[in-house]
Order: C-alpha cells, then structure tokens, then sequence
C-alpha cells in the first residue's frame, strides 16, 4: 500500500506545485501538509458514499488533485484553477456543481459543524457514510468548531472522523505562541473523541496505524492528530509559516519540483 | 405568534416526516407539543446557535427540511456568517426561526431584541424574509415559507389582530387590510396593527397594507394604484431605517415611476435614550406607538 500511495502523493505534489506557478499563488505550504492525509482518504481509505469536508479550505488545491486523480472531479477542470470563470477557486466552491464537494469552505469553523451534520442526519434518513474532516491548527481556534465537538460527542456520532493536519504553524505566526492547543489530544478526548497522534502525519503507515488504533467497538466520533508539517517535501518551505501565502519564483518552482521527483523517486 | 407558531409546526411536523426541529435551547411552555409530535425529530443542539445553523445546512443537504428556532438576535447575528456561507451561498433549504422580532422581548433589554434582522438577511443570497403581521396570519406565511425551496427567516413578534381584521387565509406579499382614501400606509409585521388604531383614533381614512416578506422584488398593482391615488405614503416598521422596508419600497417606487407628495418613514430609533421598558415603551421611543403615528398622520394629512 505504502508505495502505491507514495507514488501517487510524489505525482499529486507535482501537480500541485504546477498548479500553484501557474496561477503564481500561495497555500503551497497549507497543501503540502495535508496532502498525504487526502491521498489516504481518497486513494485508500473512503467507500463511494463516504464525504470528506476540508475544514481548511485554504488547501483546496490538494483537494482539487486528489479528487481529480481519484476520478471524483474531471480531470481538465484543473487546468482552470485560479482562471477567471474558474469553479476551483483558491477555495472551494459554494455551489452544487461537484458532488465530491458538497460544501465550500475557507473561513474556518465551519467544516466540523458541516461534518456533524451530514453525520447526524443519518439517523432520519437511514443512509450509511462515514464522513471526514480536516481541520487545520487555525480551525481548532475557532468557537464553533468546539461547539460542534459538544454536539458529535454528546451525541457519540461514531460515522465522523476528525483529522486535524496539526503543523503547529497558523495565520501569522506558530500556534504555540499564538493559542497554545496544546495538549491537543486531550481536548478532543475531553470532548467525547477517541483520539490518537499520528506522530508523522506525512508518512502514510503513521496515519494507517493511527486509523487501526482507533477502536471501531467504542462508540463515537474520533479523531487523529496528525502530527504534520507544513510545506512537506520541499525543504525551503519546511515549517516555515511565509509558505501560506507566498508563491514560487522560476528558481524556487524547479528546485520545489526536483525536490519531489527526488524524494519519492 | 409563538403560540400559532408551534401549533403551526405540531401539525406540519406530524405530515411531514423529513422536517427537523431544531432548537437553540429555548422554547420552555412553547414547544413541547411539537417536540411530542415530531417523534424524535426534535433536537436540542444546545446553546451553540453557529453549529446548529451550519448541522441544518448539511441536514438540508441530505434532503432532510430542517427548521432551527431561537430568540430572533440569537439565531441570526450570531451564526450570520453560518447563515450566510452554509446556507444562503449554497441555497439550502434551511428556515430560520427568530421568536420576538424588534422590541418585542421589551425589559429583557437590547441583547434581546432584533431591530436590524432584516437588513442584515435580506441582503444574503436567496434568503427570504417572512414577517407575520398578526397572529391570525401566522400559518398562511409559514406555509409560505416552506413552498419556497430555500433559505428563508421567519420573524415572529407579538401580534394580537383587532376582531375587525379578517384571518387572512391566503398569502399574499402585500395584504391590504384596510381601504381609504387620504394616505396609503405600508407596514411590515404586527407594528402595522399600531397603524390600524392610530388611523382609527386620528379619523384617518388610510389604504393600509402589510408586507410579509423582504426583499420585495417590486410593488403590487394594489399598493401603485393606491399611492397613485393618494400621493402620500406612511411606511412603519419596527426595524432600523437602514436595509429596513423604507429602504427597499423607495427604490421599487422609483423604478415603477411612482412620485409622492408627501413621504414619511417611522422606523426603530434603537435606544435613543439609553433606557429600557416593555415593548411599547420603545415602539413609543421611536415613534411607533399608536399615538405617535397617530399625530403623524395627522401632520401628512
């Protein structure tokens, strides 16, 4: 499994790095960090009627590859990223146009509520899913996300996973020094999770074992820490937070791509 | 209206097996009849009125007919963002349920009460504002609101009809409920019923009509034919001046081409002397009280 998937993230993150200078835009490091945690879901771990809400839509262009070469999202759509009359905006879209994303997101707080609720309604309609979310350290700041947390324990939904790409950097500065999250694991136990660390977020057998440890007789929701880093694989953008916004220049695109060729290679 | 409501919502959630009742913990000696019927389709999501929101969007995504009630300020300018992102951005067919509009939670003081409601909403994509004028009128606009697919609010306040008023079975946006010839007054929710007294104790002989919904997307043949006649016209809502109904008739009157002698605007003054009362002591502040409408009738006529 772990190779297949590897070779898939290395042609992912070329893309996305391509994607990224063409539009010459930022996220790149926001993407990166999360993109192993969307191959596994897209590529392994989701069965067809399953949603995935990306909670951080700042990382819509992981999300935009791993649908698209998963077969979820067609493929030419992503040629138009960034373009004006684009429907894959540097978020995604509000729309009802792409059933693999049922929601548009981008200010954070909301992906968990929507999770919760696709989870909870089930119970009236009688559907069978499992619903993901990913959630940035940024999202776990947010009220709403807590309140949705209330709700998903109280009510021991065990059809929703929450998977926060926790890279330890947000808006302007780290997470540590802005609000301290930690211990991050505690607080969603606290709140009615099963929860375990995945304590390399990027590597795809961390995050199959943290999937197993998750006990599927306990009831209720669950969560994986997913200890990651931002700007995975290109060691200039490596935890280093100007990677949010900042685009590639010439030197820095070829560099980014022959780092990723390299590393999977 | 509460009462017409959840009796409303009883009979509704009896027949229809997908609506969800969703309640931001309130609703005590109000809705247990409706939790009764909805058989489990009743939901306390807790004082966590952003997640309730955003829950009812993913539940109306799955063909679920979620409704989410709170106090009017508490389901609306707290999940603003959640209204108007998860729900109106996308169109889902999510009613929002705000229970004393304007004033009408009197002393428990500002936080309580909703005077900007409608400016805020009927500006987000889709959304529709419905805003009962009586409680005799209350089950004709909730039907109303649940034929349109799509995010709507529905603003509940405190509206005992006069007997003389018929009960209004059939909606419509504008609904004339008196007749006269002097000045036409337009009036949105049970505000107006102040009007219907203050033309009554000023002998003012006034066509008078309330519209139920907001925004408006243009004027009835009655309400033209009405100001082309009168030439004057009194607009009253317990809702700021700003994105209120004032604001949204005087642009419908300029692109219909209708030019009045005379136009007057009584609207919510907010807190003018930073003091608190009963709801007619504010409607009195802000000049919306029978009396005060009264003289201004007076003045226009």
């Amino acid at each position: 499994m772990k190779s297949t998937l590897s070779a898939i993230r290395q042609d992912c993150a070329t893309e996305i790095l391509r994607m990224y200078k063409q539009a010459n835009a930022g996220h790149i490091g926001s993407s990166l960090s999360c993109l192993e945690i969307l191959v596994d879901l897209n590529f392994y771990r989701m069965q067809k009627d399953d949603y995935i809400i990306l909670s951080k839509g700042h990382a819509a262009c992981a999300l935009y590859v791993t649908l698209a070469k998963s077969g979820k999202l067609p493929i030419e759509m992503l040629q138009t990223f960034y373009r004006d009359g684009t429907q894959l905006a540097a978020h995604p879209p509000c729309s009802d146009q792409i059933p693999a994303i049922p929601f548009g997101t981008g200010s954070l707080g909301h992906g968990l509520s929507l999770a919760t609720g696709l989870a909870f309604s089930q119970r009236f309609t009688g559907k069978n899913f499992h619903v993901y979310t990913v959630l940035s350290d940024g999202d776990c700041n947010e009220g709403s996300t807590w309140e949705a947390a209330l709700f998903a324990g109280h009510h021991k939904l065990d059809n929703l996973t929450v998977i926060v790409d926790a890279n330890g950097l947000q808006g302007i500065g780290s997470s540590k020094n802005i609000l301290d999250m930690e211990p991050m694991n505690r607080k969603w136990e606290e709140f009615g999770f099963q929860t375990v660390i995945a304590k390399n977020g990027n590597d795809f057998e961390s995050l199959n074992e943290s999937f197993t440890r998750l006990k599927k007789t306990l009831k209720g929701p669950r969560c994986i820490i997913a200890k990651t880093i931002k700007g995975h694989g290109v060691s200039y953008m490596q935890n280093k937070m100007e990677w949010h916004y900042l685009p590639m220049n010439d030197t820095q695109y070829e560099d980014a791509v022959k780092q990723t060729g390299m590393k999977d290679a | 209206m509460r009462k017409e409501f959840s009796s409303w919502a009883e009979r509704r959630g009896r027949e229809q097996k997908n609506l969800i009742f969703l309640t931001g913990d309130l609703g005590f000696n109000a809705l247990e009849n409706v939790e009764k019927a909805m058989e489990g389709r009743f939901v306390n999501a807790g004082v966590s009125e952003q997640n309730m929101i955003s829950m009812a969007a993913a539940m109306a995504q799955q063909g679920l007919s979620p409704l989410c009630y709170s106090i009017a300020p508490f389901c609306v300018f707290r999940p603003a963002e959640q209204i108007r992102v998860d729900v109106c951005l996308h169109k889902m067919n999510v009613k929002v349920v705000g229970n004393g509009g304007g004033y009408g939670y009197g002393i428990m003081g500002a936080t309580h009460h909703a005077i900007e409601d409608l400016a805020v909403l009927s500006s987000f994509p889709h959304m529709k504002c419905f805003v009962p004028f009586s409680n005799q009128s209350v089950e004709s606009v909730c039907e109303e609101m649940m034929n349109y697919n799509g995010p709507s609010y529905l603003r509940l306040g405190f509206g005992p009809a006069p007997s003389e008023l018929e009960p209004f079975m059939c909606y419509q946006k504008f609904q004339q409920l008196k007749k006269g010839e002097q000045i036409t007054i337009i009036g949105i929710g049970p505000v107006i019923l102040n009007a219907i007294s203050a033309a009554t104790q000023s002998e003012t002989s006034a066509d008078i009509f309330a519209a139920n919904e907001l925004p408006l997307e243009d004027l009835s043949e009655e309400v033209i034919a009405s100001l082309k006649k009168t030439a004057k016209l009194l607009v009253i809502e317990e809702h700021v001046a700003r994105g209120g109904l004032g604001e949204h008739l005087s642009l419908l009157l300029y692109k219909n081409r209708v030019f009045l002698e005379k136009f007057h605007h009584l609207h919510a003054l907010g807190y003018p002397n930073q003091l608190y009362g009963s709801q007619i002591y504010h409607q009195t502040q802000s000049g919306l009280d029978p009396q005060s409408i009264s003289k201004a009738l007076k003045e226009l006529t």
